[in-house]
């Protein structure tokens, strides 16, 4: 592999331009309109091609115009065909961007002798060939100024209206009640996304931007509860994806004897993978996490019916013996038990010599909480929902566990549960 | 501007070419409108645009897969089943992101589209490197490519639709019910994810087969559009289903014969532009909810209010003067409407017999034009009472209230009402007005 300007040059443009996209992207996701994103960045092409019928040329200016005006009659036709037809808001956007994109094929496909515009470039984008067009001398391709300005119109309109956008993603009626028109931020968000997604067009295609606008935001979401956070989680994602996506175009294909692939795709997928990482292992939100919470709980519970068991055997001034015992009594293997008993004695609830099973009076005192917790369920249960005593000590059995002090306070304080035996 | 002699080649499907691309896409018409149907009323619009996006990295890996081993890569079925394999794990990293996560459906579907779209890019790019395939048809894929079809292809659509037509008649029920209310299906013992399956299965196979003629991109168009217009023209599922079948059969026609007559008119985008097209009449023309039916009858609906209204105010004006005359001046003042306004609404009530002219700007209520006015009356303030006794509402507003459900009270409220007020002997602030 060979690093040059021409990859750094490449790198910069894909972040700018994830950046970009990121910015609108953020309310795009909290509002539950990812897909609004999506119709709109297909309704790019036939924009960009009426543009080119019109002007026969490349003119960005026109472009810009052209791609805006039907990114927003896109929105208020797909509205427009929710209200007026009552048809769900996915349909409606289906058949209004599908019929977009398939008159700006059409449009292409009949323009294509007087302009050059071409098919890959609606999928992949031009990224790789972004070094090759410097406009005015300047040193600098002209992807870097187009997404750079779109970034800084999008921070620009942010940072002004950064509360209410805030307030519409969040509450559209508290909004509404503050006095900021909710109609009026969904149009300027359209319109935010319109402009960028035809600023990104040449970079990443009109398909591959709807990646840009939702994964990142979306990964940030799953990591943080703060929109302020979000946005600059977002941004770094957007930076991360596009190093990475081009370092994996250039280098991942060669390592099966193949030259490359496109970055634009492969700044799609690095996206993905990124999303895929904070999905497993997001602190609060991810799987790994909940798995991890969820095994957590099962030990402590699976720790506290010991204790309660262990407490059981000494009210009738008995003792389990065998480890055998309490595995079978609890259903659980010979091996659980054993750990939960490491445990137990580490927290110092059982003495020292855990194969013994003998409660130190730390333990005795949180296991004579938990019977009371159960005993006192099964009188309050046996009290107001009288049914079959089995099925009472199933419940309380799970109730134990939840149970605080204040709880227990509440329960009543009976003396006798309704087995017969003493409530500690 | 094709010849005659073209046209009537077309139309008679003489070439082989044509023949082909005809049959076929009428065939995926009707059956994509018919499973479209219930996707619509599942409203899982956009999970089949995911769905029929995400097979793209399957149908290139399957092509490199039987390249590597040497094959052409050619093989039609082995694609399609690299599509549908691929497709439907799209959908089911949807509903596991959308189960696991805190992120709603449409993101889910969002990342899910475009990320493996990325990815099958990726693929399609390595994919042209490898020695011995040639992936000229892959790109078919991404955007349609009709002209390139075969019998082969065809044949299979052919079956694929019959099969789905035959599914769907065979569990209409099951699927409406499905569709409909799925907690009560489930209380009934229907298995309501085999069912789901089933139907997310028909879709991915529809989709799938769709992408030849259509492409990925437009696939969902042929599933949502023909479907979403067949609501306007009826409000039964068997019909919907089988004018959405039509419209979608329809628009493959039209479709694949304009561009067969038409040069450079690429057959996947116009398909879908012809059904757009079928949408805007349905949507305009349907009788079922559409936009002039809609119109009309909201504007039948207000003209019978306004006239309901203008009796309302003759007999509060006549109710205290002798001869049931009034003056155009007292009418403007009673209920500060404009002046236009009111010449037209006494134009309307001449032509009802409501009223009569006797002198210029006076007029004289007929006897039907006062029996309809004290029934409008009287319904108006019966509504009043009631609204005073029983919704606590100050005697000071009623009014208005009242003014919005007088003219949906049928007879038999009116019976009620009058059984209530007797019965508990409430009184008006205004006398009720004479019972005919």
């Amino acid at each position: 592999m060979s690093w040059t300007a021409i990859d750094t040059w490449i790198v910069i443009v894909g972040a700018l331009c994830a950046m970009s996209c990121a910015l609108p992207g953020t309310i795009l996701v909290l509002r539950r309109m990812s897909l609004m994103g999506d119709a709109i960045s297909h309704t790019v092409l036939p924009g960009i091609a009426i543009a080119f019928l019109v002007t026969g040329s490349r003119d960005p200016a026109a472009m810009l115009i052209g791609s805006i005006v039907v990114g927003l009659l896109t929105a208020f036709l797909i509205q427009a065909i929710q209200n007026l037809g009552k048809i769900e808001s996915g349909a409606s956007m289906g058949i209004v961007f599908t019929v977009f994109f398939a008159f700006g094929l059409v449009l292409m496909r009949q323009a294509i002798d007087h302009v050059d515009i071409d098919p890959d470039c609606v999928l992949n984008g031009a990224i790789e060939f972004a070094w090759f067009d410097q406009p005015y001398g300047l040193g600098i391709p002209r992807g870097a100024i187009i997404n750079g300005g779109m970034l800084a119109g999008n921070a620009i309109l942010m940072m002004l209206f950064y509360k209410e956008f805030k307030i519409t993603a969040f509450d559209s009626s508290l909004a509404k009640s503050q006095g900021i028109r909710p109609e009026i931020m969904h149009y300027l968000l359209m319109t935010m996304t319109a402009a960028t997604a035809v600023a990104a067009f040449e970079t990443v295609g009109s398909i591959l931007v709807v990646a840009m606008f939702i994964v990142p935001p979306a990964t940030a979401y799953l990591l943080t509860d703060r929109y302020g956070y979000l946005i600059l989680i977002s941004l770094l994602l957007a930076i991360a994806s596009a190093g990475i996506g081009h370092l994996s175009a250039i280098t991942v294909p060669i390592w099966f004897g193949y030259s490359g692939t496109t970055t634009a795709g492969a700044m799609a997928v690095a996206a993905g993978l990124l999303f895929l990482l904070a999905w497993l292992g997001s602190p609060t939100q991810g799987i790994l996490a909940s798995i991890v919470k969820k095994f957590e709980t099962r030990a402590l519970i699976l720790r506290q019916d010991i204790l309660g068991l262990l407490w059981r055997f000494e009210e009738r001034e008995q003792h389990p013996h065998s480890l055998d015992t309490v595995a079978t009594m609890l259903r659980v293997n010979k091996n659980t038990i054993v750990q939960s008993l490491k445990t137990l004695a580490r927290q110092g609830e059982i003495s020292d010599n855990f194969l013994m099973m003998k409660l130190t009076s730390k333990g005795r005192e949180s296991a004579r909480a938990i019977v009371r917790s159960h005993r006192l369920w099964e009188v309050y249960l046996d009290k107001h929902y009288p049914q079959d005593k089995n099925q009472i000590h199933h419940a309380a059995s799970r109730l134990e566990h939840v149970t605080t002090e204040q709880m227990q306070d509440d329960l009543g304080g009976a003396s006798i549960d309704p087995h017969g035996r003493r409530v500690p | 501007m094709p010849s005659i002699e073209q046209l009537f080649r077309v139309l008679t499907l003489e070439d082989y070419n044509t023949r082909v691309v005809v049959i076929g896409v009428m065939a995926l018409g009707a059956a994509s409108g018919v499973i479209g149907t219930f996707l619509l009323l599942r409203k899982r619009a956009l999970t089949a645009d995911a769905l029929s996006h995400a097979t793209l990295p399957g149908i290139v890996a399957a092509f490199m897969v039987i390249v590597a081993f040497g094959g052409s890569g050619k093989s039609i079925i082995a694609l399609l089943i690299g599509a549908f394999v691929s497709g439907c794990i799209g959908v089911l990293l949807i509903l596991a992101i959308r189960h696991t996560t805190r992120l709603k459906d449409d993101a889910a579907i969002g990342i899910v589209l475009s990320v493996l779209f990325g990815l099958g890019l990726c693929l399609l790019r390595i994919a042209t490197e490898m020695p011995g395939g040639s992936v000229a048809g892959l790109k078919g894929f991404v955007f349609g490519k009709a002209a390139s079809m075969v019998a082969g292809d065809a044949w299979i659509m052919c079956i694929v639709a019959t099969g789905v037509v035959a599914l769907v008649t065979l569990f209409r029920k099951e699927f409406t019910l499905l569709c409909f209310d799925e907690k009560f299906s489930t209380s009934q013992g229907w298995p309501i994810l085999k069912l789901d399956i089933a139907l997310m299965g028909m879709v991915a196979i529809v989709t799938v087969i769709a992408l030849q003629s259509v492409g990925l991109v437009l696939a969902v168009a042929m599933l949502i559009i023909p479907a979403a217009s067949s609501r306007y023209w009826s409000t039964k599922i068997a019909n919907m289903i089988f004018i959405a079948a039509l419209i979608g059969a329809l628009s493959g026609w039209l479709g694949a014969t304009v561009s067969a007559l038409v040069p450079r008119m690429p057959t996947g985008p116009i398909i879908v532009l012809i059904s757009g097209c079928s949408f805007v009449v349905s949507f305009m023309f349907g009788t079922k909810n559409g936009f002039i039916v809609n119109q009309l009858e909201r504007s039948l609906l207000n003209r019978r209010i306004a006239m309901q209204h203008f009796l309302r105010a003759m007999w509060e004006i006549t109710e205290s003067n002798a001869d049931n005359s009034f003056h155009f001046k007292t009418i403007v003042a009673h209920r500060s409407w404009k002046p236009p306004f009111v010449r037209r609404l006494v134009k309307r009530a001449i032509c009802f017999r409501y009223c009569s002219s006797i002198a210029k700007d006076v007029w004289i209520m007929t006897e039907k034009g006062s029996a309809e006015a004290t029934r409008i009356a009287r319904n108006h303030r019966l509504w009043e009472i009631y609204l005073i006794n029983y919704a606590d509402i100050a005697p000071s507003h009623v009014d208005r209230d009242a003014d919005a459900i007088e003219h949906v009270i049928g007879q038999v409220m009116v019976d009620k009402l009058e059984a209530l007020i007797k019965e508990e002997n409430l009184k008006s602030p205004h006398p009720i007005g004479v019972n005919q």
